[in-house]
């Protein structure tokens, strides 16, 4: 069944439970994040002090609050008193619930009880409820942090949901450093109600969102899992991390199947067949869902590399061994289209090694060239910012802005900004993927190169080796989809 | 508990549902196994003979694999020898003659019951370096053929597949299909555990399975041994 989750991620109105004047406490975090997010809609603090709170009148309760007013109830409170709360926050109109509160399935015996009478009373009031035992629920589109932790993250369309709460911080974390930002990011806590395939439900059809970023450790039934996600996957991108894939190793078994079928390959076959992007970890899970919010698909694995140094050319040339893509035999006219533009000390081969031979234009020029060529299906482009990180030593040393340094300097500099944004437009422009990886991104992501694509929202990769990886994961992507007969 | 099939059962199961398995007869005595084989136009030297029962789980292990029999009088040899070998643990046994198919590629593909997914087919490098190679793919069963052919373009050891020490290439339709009837016969079977072909060879570009093993749950039948 599948939930209207509309007043968890968009509510007009939040009751926040548990609000004291202690900036410690998980409801004064709350309060304080969510008007530090700048959500506009309504919102009513409860708590046994009155008073205000960050300048908002605390109710003493729920009953006080305007009926209608609220959709949504954020829970801080101690787990004995939260089943009355959440009736008396249904009798206001309220049809979603964000328990942070723990004391339940983690807590033993007696949590187990409470969280199957909270189960019980969501179904009865017709509450959809996330958590409990999680840390909140972020939503940009309604400006929104209701976490009992940092951060907030930038507007994007990344929507996470993980079973573990502090990977969703991980997550958003990620959106500030690489500028590829998220739509919804909601931690499920225990999962008493809502799972992970319940937010991917919603998603799939959530206008805000094109990819989602799924963290999960656990799965309660695997086959109505695969059931499930595989016609959501068809609808739209899902990326997955799974947590503890080394846990479970071979088992005794008569047969030779049986001995061979790990947890970890089954899960990896069932990904493949169900059109699940499997990453390895917490930082390529994010670097594979910020291309695919950022990328358009490619019509096959032909791939360029466009290089201004011929090292990293190499490094990209090694990283497609064992992956789907082909370093592509340049077209001949290609070659001949190039060959006008750069002096004739350049490569004559993919990876194009510029080899320094660049003017003003030369970068926008071949990235176009090369993107618009019918043969290519996608580009690897490396070095960008190594003109500004020239200058930026320029800019530092004790000469700037004399001897014609300052010139050069901002030359340099509004190169690497061009360069990134023909990158951007050209991708855009020609459905032709260009992916970007340059170490400047984490050595110094204000160098204009790569701080240009994070202020355009698009994602730098600090190597060439995780550029390939993120674009060969969109690449078997794009060939799972033609394999059934889906659109790109 | 579970049982392991004879292989001959084992065969027959996987046969009936479109798996190719290399022609073979079966019987109690040399002169048995010798009759059939000369009835039988499919079985063609050189042979393969070997012991099998339901407690026989892995036969070369135990040298119960006599391979390039050349003749009637090797065959007959080679069968008294296989009976001699039997053990009193062994319960009901018999020979199993087959014809031995030349063929340099070999296969595995399997079904087994996952606790999670229910029942899953697997497809890789085979023979007996299988586990210690582990370049296999898994999927759920059923099988479309998309998920199939997926299957095969998964294994690192891609150039198995082209053409092959003088070898034509692999039908790939035919190691679809194979891989399909597999799956159809664990979910037809009841009490269904798992099942390899192992080796799955190549036979002028064919997958033929050349060996076969089903488990099953043991039912009514006790079983005191572990399973493994």
């Amino acid at each position: 069944m599948s939930h209207d989750l509309s007043s968890l991620f968009d509510p007009k109105g939040i009751i926040i439970t548990g609000v004291s004047s202690h900036p410690g406490k998980f409801g004064f975090v709350v309060l304080h994040n969510l008007l530090a997010s700048g959500y506009q809609g309504r919102v009513f603090p409860v708590g046994r002090e009155p008073g205000e709170v960050l300048g908002r009148e605390v109710f003493g309760s729920i009953d006080d609050i305007p009926e209608g007013a609220a959709d949504l109830v954020f829970i801080c409170t101690p787990q004995s008193v939260n089943e009355d709360l959440l009736r008396a926050a249904a009798a206001k109109g309220v049809t979603a619930a964000f328990f942070a509160a723990a004391g339940y399935r983690e807590a033993g015996p007696d949590g187990v009880e409470a969280e199957q009478r909270l189960k019980a009373l969501a179904d009865e009031l017709g509450i959809a409820l996330a958590g409990p035992n999680g840390q909140g629920v972020v939503s940009t589109p309604s400006s929104m942090c209701a976490q009992i932790v940092a951060p907030y993250a930038p507007a994007g369309e990344i929507a996470v949901a993980s079973q573990s709460g502090n990977f969703v911080s991980s997550f958003l974390n990620l959106a500030h450093h690489t500028g590829v930002g998220i739509s919804r990011a909601v931690a499920a806590g225990n999962a008493a109600v809502l799972g992970i395939v319940d937010y991917l439900e919603w998603f799939a059809d959530d206008p805000a969102t094109s990819v989602s970023l799924i963290y999960m450790e656990s799965i309660d039934n695997g086959r109505e899992f695969f059931d499930r996600v595989r016609p959501l996957a068809e609808r739209q991108p899902i990326v997955v991390v799974k947590g503890g894939a080394s846990a479970a190793g071979a088992r005794a078994a008569a047969s030779h199947t049986g001995a061979m079928a790990s947890d970890d390959s089954v899960f990896d076959g069932m990904c493949r067949q169900a059109g699940l992007i499997r990453a390895r970890d917490v930082e390529e899970g994010f670097e594979v869902a910020a291309t695919f919010a950022t990328q358009p698909l490619p019509l096959g694995n032909r791939t360029v590399i466009v290089t201004s140094v011929g090292g990293w050319g190499v490094a990209a040339v090694d990283a497609m061994a064992h992956t789907s893509l082909v370093p592509m035999t340049l077209p001949s006219d290609l070659m001949e289209a190039i060959d006008l533009k750069l002096p004739p000390r350049w490569s004559k081969n993919n990876p194009i090694d510029m080899a320094g031979g660049e003017t003003r234009d030369t970068v926008p020029e071949i990235l176009e060239m090369v993107a618009t060529h019918p043969e290519v299906d996608s580009v690897v482009f490396l070095g960008l910012g190594i003109q500004s990180n020239t200058a930026a030593m320029m800019r530092g040393g004790p000469f700037h802005p004399d001897h014609g340094l300052e010139r050069i300097v901002e030359f340099h500099e509004r190169q690497d900004a061009r360069y990134a944004t023909a990158m951007s437009d050209i991708s855009q422009r020609t459905g032709t993927p260009i992916v970007v990886a340059t170490e400047l991104a984490n050595a110094h992501p204000d160098n204009p190169g790569p701080a240009t694509l994070r202020s355009l929202g698009k994602m730098c990769h600090a190597s060439a080796g995780r550029a390939v990886r993120s674009l060969d994961l969109l690449t078997r992507h794009a060939a799972w989809r033609r394999a059934r007969g889906l659109s790109a | 508990m579970t049982i392991t099939l004879s292989e001959a059962e084992s065969r027959r199961i996987v046969a009936r549902h479109g798996v190719s398995v290399s022609p073979f007869v079966t019987g109690s005595s040399a002169d048995a196994v010798v009759e059939a084989v000369n009835a039988d136009p499919n079985v063609t030297y050189p042979l393969v003979a070997k012991l099998c029962g339901r407690r026989i789980a892995h036969k070369t292990e135990r040298g119960l694999v006599r391979l390039r029999i050349a003749d009637e009088e090797a065959l007959r040899s080679a069968s008294n020898d296989l009976l001699a070998a039997t053990r009193p643990e062994d319960g009901e046994v018999e020979l199993l003659v087959s014809s031995m198919l030349p063929g340099n590629r070999e296969l595995i593909a399997g079904l087994t019951t996952d606790p999670q997914f229910g029942l899953v087919a697997m497809f890789g490098v085979g023979g007996i370096l299988a586990e210690a190679v582990r370049d296999v793919s898994f999927r759920l069963a059923p099988l479309q053929p998309i998920d199939a052919a997926e299957m095969i373009d998964d294994l690192e050891t891609k150039q198995l597949f082209g053409e092959f020490r003088g070898e034509p290439a692999v039908d790939r339709d035919a190691l679809i299909s194979t891989l399909i009837g597999l799956c159809q016969a664990g979910a037809d079977l009841e009490g269904f555990v798992s099942a390899d072909l192992n080796p799955l060879i190549i036979v002028d570009g064919k997958p033929v399975a050349v060996d076969s093993l089903v488990e099953v749950e043991s039912g009514d039948e006790p079983d005191e041994r572990p399973s493994r």
